[in-house]
């Protein structure tokens, strides 16, 4: 049944959108694992990636209060939180062993941490990347957010930043009058480095209406992204699956983003986020272990623009990821040292893995695990 | 590789090779064909019963073990009688027809203790007691100076019904000398078997990996326990399940050689170990995921990898529990689980005939 779809993609032809729903269809997930891992070994090899990196949530307070948000508040409730610049920058500074990689001297000092006698060796790699997402705040002016990203630029200068979703750039837009383009180019100058893919969730309108509709349409969250992608920021994509979207709809999302891909190649990877029913206003369970695995697999094979596909292990656990390795991820996320978003939603993993723990992970999954820079760079190679 | 089936009877030595060679998708593809073949209704099972930690003292205090206790210690306990009433009578309220009743070696306790336990509990409740794994079995032998024979005979008449897998670990005397020095050697647990199944109770089997064992160790244990069920057939599943490091003195110890005891047997491995068995034990039904120590999700998976049951809905867990693997799960979970995983979810009796399908 799936021969003539295993026939284009050895033959490395793009596969249709009927196809790919056959694909989710299917119990055969030997089948799809097979044809996955050859689309996956075509692009990266036997590599799988991971970053050293931070994630930081600015504020949860969010104007938006979408039903399916467990992270979020509202101004004055309790458990709001905002962090300061300062503390932005500090919390940066207590990332993995205590430092960042291309920490200097004197923005050491200012940071104000006593980490110096243990800077010297090479070989103890500190975070090379800090991922930003957070609330739609109600005050914070635009500028706030710039200068958010050129105090860190300043501060650790080798550091990149990952900030901010499509959702959150939308608000920046409407709330300081400039353009997509303007606002990205400034957050760019600033130090932008890359954006995430977040916001995306599922873009069919009958779903989104009733899954967020407090958020951009699925049309503007793509806007958004060419915008970026025109102005030289890449950017990641995601897609939330596992709520109450059907299994078209997920293909849809999916040629979405394969379309606009083919524009203008500014997605490095992709990244499907199960759905974690646990504290929200949806009601829903979590998804099954092998929806898990054919939705990577999927994926990997339709996206055929894409470089790269991420398994997130905080959300899928650490034993999907694993196996999700083997069904067309090439990328198994950080060693994230807070994750928020997903923890209040019941996330079933730590908070934490090791990078050891997570070169194991490849290494036992028959993979090469690489340690890699924002735009997949290798860091260095686990032999 | 060739294909591995049903029909054909995989050796030890090809067993070793597709342990060591064969890739994850293959090994799942042969285990998956062969659990078709035994169950083509592709139903998943699962049990509604109550685990039933009488007590927690132990002499033997194995090195993987978190719940043990001195007899002396302040969280030791032994339960009432009454406390095992109430327990099994809650179990009955909830739908069970089973109880799992196990605990550790204690000193104080030999065959009267429970053979009273035991009429006490089926003069009162009509339901499957499962209980006593081999280790307590040959304890109250040798506390009793009985057989084993005569001491399982003993306990059957006085209401035994059948006899789970446990502390079989690994059925490699170098593995259990470092595991659990004091506890019986792989011939006895066998033997204890044996002796059951010779008796006319059914029994399960289990494995513990992850920890030190090589996958000569996991060949030779699931050859071992192929080799008499060839003799008695008395085996109703196979659970194979790894080791939980978390809490327990194994936990904090050097690396074995397949293994990170960091935290256990990955993911990959479990399948590899669950598909394998499925693929060698072609004489054994069923093959139990284990979603205490895997977690939903990946018992979901492994029901494409060999698993036809889910084990039991664990009104109770305490043994797993305490080396910081607890889930809170209902039976709706593990019911939405089997499904949403694409299989039929049907609760069995300890013999695994079907009750009811959901
Ligand atoms: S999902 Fe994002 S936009 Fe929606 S409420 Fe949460 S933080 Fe705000
Ligand atoms: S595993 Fe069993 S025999 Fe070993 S210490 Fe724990 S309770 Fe005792």
């Amino acid at each position: 049944m799936l021969s003539a779809i295993a026939k284009k993609v050895f033959a490395g032809k793009r596969i249709t959108e009927k196809d790919a729903l056959r694909l989710f269809e299917t119990d055969d997930i030997f089948t799809l694992g097979a044809l996955a891992s050859h689309v996956a070994g075509k692009k990266n090899g036997v590599k799988a990636y991971f970053i050293r990196n931070r994630h930081i949530n600015p504020t949860n307070i969010c104007v938006n209060r979408c039903k399916f948000c467990a992270f979020s508040r509202s101004q004055g409730q309790e458990g709001a939180f905002e962090l300061t610049i300062e503390e932005i920058i500090k919390k940066i500074g207590t990332g993995q062993n205590g430092r960042v990689r291309g920490q200097t001297a004197s923005s050491k000092k200012s940071s104000g941490r006593q980490v110096a006698h243990h800077l010297s060796p090479i070989t103890h790699h500190g975070i090379s990347e800090v991922h930003i997402v957070g609330g739609l705040h109600p005050e914070w002016p635009f500028e706030h957010y710039l200068n958010m990203i050129s105090a860190i630029k300043k501060h650790y200068p080798k550091l990149h930043i990952k900030a901010f979703t499509a959702v959150e750039i939308d608000y920046f837009s409407k709330i300081s009058g400039r353009s997509l383009q303007d606002t990205l180019a400034a957050l760019k100058k600033s130090g932008l480095g890359s954006m995430p893919g977040g916001g995306a969730e599922i873009f069919s309108e009958g779903i989104r209406n009733r899954l967020c509709p407090e958020k951009i349409p699925g049309a503007r969250w793509l806007e958004v992204m060419e915008a970026a992608h025109r102005v030289g920021i890449r950017t990641n994509a995601t897609m939330l699956y596992g709520h109450v979207e059907s299994l078209s709809d997920r293909v849809d999302h999916l040629s979405r983003l394969r379309g606009l891909q083919d524009r203008t190649k500014g997605f490095q990877a992709f990244i499907p986020l199960a759905y974690h029913p646990k504290n929200t206003e949806i009601e829903g369970s979590y998804t099954s272990g092998i929806d898990d695995l054919k939705t990577m697999a999927a994926s990997r094979i339709f996206l055929d623009n894409f470089d790269h596909i991420k398994a997130y292990w905080i959300m899928l656990g650490e034993k999907i990821s694993q196996l999700a390795l083997m069904f067309g991820a090439d990328d198994i996320d950080g060693t994230i040292i807070e994750e928020k978003i997903t923890h209040s939603a019941g996330a079933l993993t730590g908070e934490r893995l090791t990078a050891e723990q997570l070169v194991d992970l490849i290494q036992k999954a028959g993979k090469t695990a690489v340690e890699r820079d924002s735009f997949y760079r290798t860091v260095r190679t686990f032999a | 590789m060739k294909e591995h089936t049903i029909r054909e009877r995989t050796g030890g030595k090809e067993a070793l090779a597709l342990f060591r060679e064969a890739d994850l998708l293959s090994l799942g593809r042969w285990s998956d064909n062969i659990r078709k073949a035994l169950h083509p209704e592709e139903i998943c099972t699962f049990v509604v019963d109550r685990n039933i930690n009488y007590t927690n003292v132990c002499i033997n205090k194995c090195s993987f073990c978190a719940f043990w206790r001195e007899e002396e210690s302040a969280d030791a306990y032994l339960l009432d009688k009454d406390t095992i009433f109430r327990k099994i009578e809650e179990t009955i309220g909830l739908g069970g027809t089973q109880i799992l009743i196990q605990g550790g070696l204690h000193p104080a306790l030999d065959i009267f203790y429970y053979t009273s336990l035991l009429s006490s509990i089926k003069e009162r409740f009509d339901i499957n007691v499962h209980g006593f794994s081999p280790p307590e079995i040959c304890f109250i032998a040798d506390a009793s100076d009985l057989t084993i024979r005569e001491t399982l005979g003993m306990l059957k008449s006085a209401g035994l019904d059948s006899i789970p897998g446990g502390g079989a670990e690994i059925l490699s005397d170098r593995v259990r000398e470092v595991l659990s020095p004091k506890k019986i050697k792989s011939s006895r647990w066998l033997e204890v078997m044996e002796a059951a199944h010779r008796l006319g109770m059914r029994t399960t089997a289990t494995m513990m990996f992850g920890s030190i064992e090589t996958a000569e160790d996991i060949v030779a244990h699931l050859d071992a326990i192929r080799q008499l069920q060839d003799r008695t057939g008395g085996f109703t599943a196979f659970i194979p399940w790894s080791f939980q490091p978390g809490n327990t003195e194994l936990g904090d110890s050097k690396p074995g050689p397949t293994s990170n005891p960091s935290y256990g047997a990955t993911a990959v491995e479990y399948l590899r170990v669950l598909a394998l068995s499925r693929i060698y034990l072609d004489n054994i039904e069923n093959i139990q995921a284990s979603w205490v120590t895997q977690g939903l999700k990946m018992a979901q998976v492994a029901l494409r990898f060999g698993a036809n049951d889910f084990g039991s809905t664990m009104i109770e867990e305490n043994v797993v529990a305490s080396a910081g693997v607890s889930y809170a799960v209902t039976m709706d979970d593990i019911i939405n689980s089997i499904r949403s995983a694409g299989f039929v979810p049907a609760q069995r009796d300890t013999y695994y005939k079907l009750l009811r399908t959901f």
